[in-house]
């Protein structure tokens, strides 16, 4: 199951390309120091070439990062993080992966293969040494053409910062402030990379944008940084994650997304999230701590959240919506799993700023194992949102008799014409649903499949379609085990 | 096809509910097991598809010549067991159509006979929704969710229908239906008696069998069937009532 020597030649010869397309960047591996300090801020901005003032803009996060606290409301067990023992920076190694597929965790490949996922994408998402998953160079650069073609900008962050400084210096930290909460702080300090896409005024993006083609997204994963702006009267769909398990060395992730829509103007934002979950006991999987909002900036803009987490330790995550302008619109679709020792808190926020705007939460959270999962949501309507209108639909889902499901809704209404709606309901999988499965020839775990995406198929009609049969595929291998 | 020798059954709890039960069923035949409330016809129906929460203590159930007690309950259901339910399960979410086919293809690869793809399996539908006077729009709402008491149990001879088994039990499909319910019900079963087909009708009711022929009839009382014989035998029943029985329990 190696990569032929083929098609290592020709991965190396096309990121060798890369580097004129500029996606590929530091590749000499270099790591800061473990520890965080205002050199190390200084020591990422230098690796990166950045200009001055986003050292600046760095080093006012650091600050800030240094008088704040771990937020600790959320129903979370963890062991506290020791922030100094971490490494902050490290360029991708072409040696520390596995050298093949014969070298990763046979459980990982059988799971790959359930997905579907492509002998060649296996191997960049295992983290096997070949620098490029083949096809996707040549596709991005095709893609960037045809975007090019319509203005539209999509690239890394790194090089947004160099060839569209004036945009990113514009948006950056205006819908998620550095001093935001201690781990967009945190990020804003010594973010790595990310994606950065801007589409101009009444151009509809004609595809859906994904980190998936870029090829250094796997390792930018640990503070990954994301500015998405869709300019007035613009259409932006855009995917983020996979859902392959990734695995990555580094425990803490804290990602920061920013999305900002003008007048009319629509972003669609769709993740699935499987990083790795650690083993049945919990040890080694990854702590996603991430801050992502959007800011309904112009009239009748709308911003549309659409999330299934499915990997990951600990998820703190509440992807909102600012909905400063007149008439905006805020979604949010969310299917979250915890099995084995996963603890999940998740949620939204929808701050209704202007006059008759509408927001929409749909939230399923299903529990096994020794799962925890909570809804924390937040609906607030200023004094000015005249007629401001929410409805709030948050289903749990129980597996087994161990796992949990909290919700806590908080409800903030300043403006006495506001109409808030807020519907919960929690149910378990019944034995007589399983018996009716199983006895028209399902098998049981067959069965868990069939009712849970049941009950998750408001949230996954939302993905696009292609995302969707992935993801219905990714929540039985996420189930497994759970009855027995 | 289906031998039930001295079958014995107990609720988790320690209640025996079934008492002794034998039975033998052909293929091409339909029998009716009747009863008063509380004999133990729903748990028979149970215990023969395979639901957990029941301890068999004594007794032994042949299928096909297959070990029938041995067999998980989605096996018995590859096998062509096919109980329609006395109340059908709401699956909210999933369509009855995707969750019909899913069941369909899950016994086809079980027997390593090909899947049907969405094309074929939609004009096998077609085909059987004609006389069973189900509209389409029940096929696309969320599996029994809804529904009303009458198109609940249409459906469940639909998917009959659809499924093709060799052993169809049916857990009381005739209670609470009104008269146009009970004939759609009827045709349906009438349609599936077959000469490699069982039938077994599970009724407290005659009602039923004036539209659906049983070669044999059985009567359960007290976990045991205390009374066998051919259609009339239901007739008489109707007339003098489950009580006149009591006494040779």
């Amino acid at each position: 199951m190696t990569a032929s020597s083929d098609t290592v030649r020709t991965v190396r010869s096309l990121s060798q390309e890369g580097y004129k397309y500029g996606f590929v960047t530091d590749i000499e591996a270099d790591e800061a120091p473990p520890g965080l300090t205002e050199d190390t801020v200084r020591f990422i901005s230098a690796k990166k070439e950045e200009p001055e003032w986003l050292l600046e803009w760095r080093l006012a996060a650091f600050r800030a990062w240094r008088t704040m606290t771990p937020p600790n409301w959320a129903k979370l067990h963890l062991a506290p993080i020791d922030y100094q023992a971490a490494t902050y920076y490290s360029a991708p190694k072409q040696s520390a992966g596995p050298k093949s597929l014969d070298e990763v965790d046979p459980e990982l490949l059988r799971t790959y293969e359930k997905l579907g996922i492509p002998l060649r994408e296996r191997e960049a998402l295992a983290g096997v040494a070949v620098d490029a998953v083949f096809d996707s160079i040549s596709v991005a650069t095709t893609f960037k053409e045809e975007l090019g073609k319509l203005g539209i900008i999509f690239c890394s962050m790194g090089e947004a910062v160099r060839e569209h400084p004036d945009l990113v210096r514009r948006y950056l930290g205006t819908v998620v402030p550095q001093n935001d909460n201690f781990f967009a702080a945190l990020n804003s300090a010594v973010f790595s990379d990310g994606s950065f896409a801007y589409v101009p005024p009444g151009v509809r993006c004609p595809m859906e944008l994904s980190t998936y083609f870029r090829i250094n997204a796997a390792k930018s994963g640990q503070f990954e940084r994301t500015l998405l702006i869709a300019d007035a009267g613009s259409y932006v769909s855009y995917l983020e994650g996979c859902t392959a398990p990734q695995r990555d060395e580094n425990q803490l992730h804290a990602a920061v997304v920013e999305l900002i829509a003008h007048e009319d103007a629509q972003i669609k934002y769709s993740t699935v999230q499987n990083w790795y979950p650690g083993d049945a006991e919990g040890r080694g999987g990854i702590y996603n701590f991430v801050t992502k909002r959007g800011a309904c900036r112009g009239a009748r803009a709308k911003i549309s959240w659409t999330q299934v987490e499915t990997g990951s330790a600990i998820t703190w995550k509440y992807p909102s919506c600012l909905l400063e302008g007149d008439h905006s619109v805020g979604e949010f679709y969310s299917v979250a799993i915890t099995n084995n020792r996963q603890q999940a808190d998740t949620g939204t926020k929808m701050i209704h700023i202007g006059k008759d705007t509408r927001s929409t939460i749909v939230a399923k959270g299903i529990s096994a194992g020794r799962g925890q999962n909570t809804y924390r949501g937040l609906v607030r309507v200023q004094p000015r949102a005249q007629n401001a209108r929410n409805h709030t639909q948050c289903d749990s889902l129980l597996i087994g008799e161990r796992c949990g499901a909290h919700t806590v809704p908080y409800i903030e209404v300043r403006n006495p014409s506001a109409r808030v709606e807020h519907e919960a309901t929690t149910s378990k999988i019944s034995e007589d649903q399983l018996f009716y499965c199983r006895q028209r020839g399902l098998s049981a775990e067959d069965a868990v499949s069939l009712i849970v995406n049941g009950f998750c198929k408001e949230v996954l009609k939302e993905l696009p379609m292609e995302f969707a049969v992935e993801a219905q595929k990714l929540l039985a291998v996420s189930l497994e085990g759970s009855v027995g | 096809m289906l031998e039930i020798r001295n079958l014995h059954a107990r609720l988790t709890d320690g209640r025996e509910i079934l008492r002794g039960i034998d039975l033998l069923v052909e293929a091409g035949e339909v029998h009716a097991i009747m009863g008063p409330n509380g004999s133990g016809k729903s748990t028979l129906a149970a215990v023969l598809a395979g639901r957990d929460g029941y301890q068999i203590t004594e007794g032994a159930v042949t299928y096909l010549g297959r070990d029938l007690l041995a067999m998980p309950a989605e096996e018995r259901a590859c096998g062509g067991l096919f109980l329609a339910f006395q109340y059908p399960v709401e699956i909210p979410g999933v369509n009855n159509m995707y969750f019909l086919r899913a069941a369909l293809n899950a016994q086809h690869r079980h027997r390593g006979e090909p899947e049907l793809d969405a094309g074929q399996f939609l004009r096998a539908v077609r085909a059987k929704l004609k006389f069973l006077d189900i509209g389409e729009d029940l096929l696309q709402r969320a599996v029994n969710v809804g529904f009303s008491g009458g198109e609940k149990k249409r459906n469940e001879i639909f998917q009959m229908a659809m499924l093709e088994p060799r052993l169809a039990i049916l857990d009381e499909t005739d209670s609470g239906l009104d008269i146009d319910a009970l004939r759609a019900v009827a045709r349906g079963v009438n349609q599936q008696r077959a000469p490699d087909r069982a039938i077994l009708l599970i009724t407290h009711y005659q009602r039923l069998l004036g539209y659906v022929e049983p070669d044999r009839v059985h009567v359960l009382q007290g976990g045991r069937i205390i009374e066998s014989g051919d259609k009339d035998l239901a007739l008489e029943l109707e007339r003098r009532g489950y009580g006149a029985l009591g006494d040779a329990a």
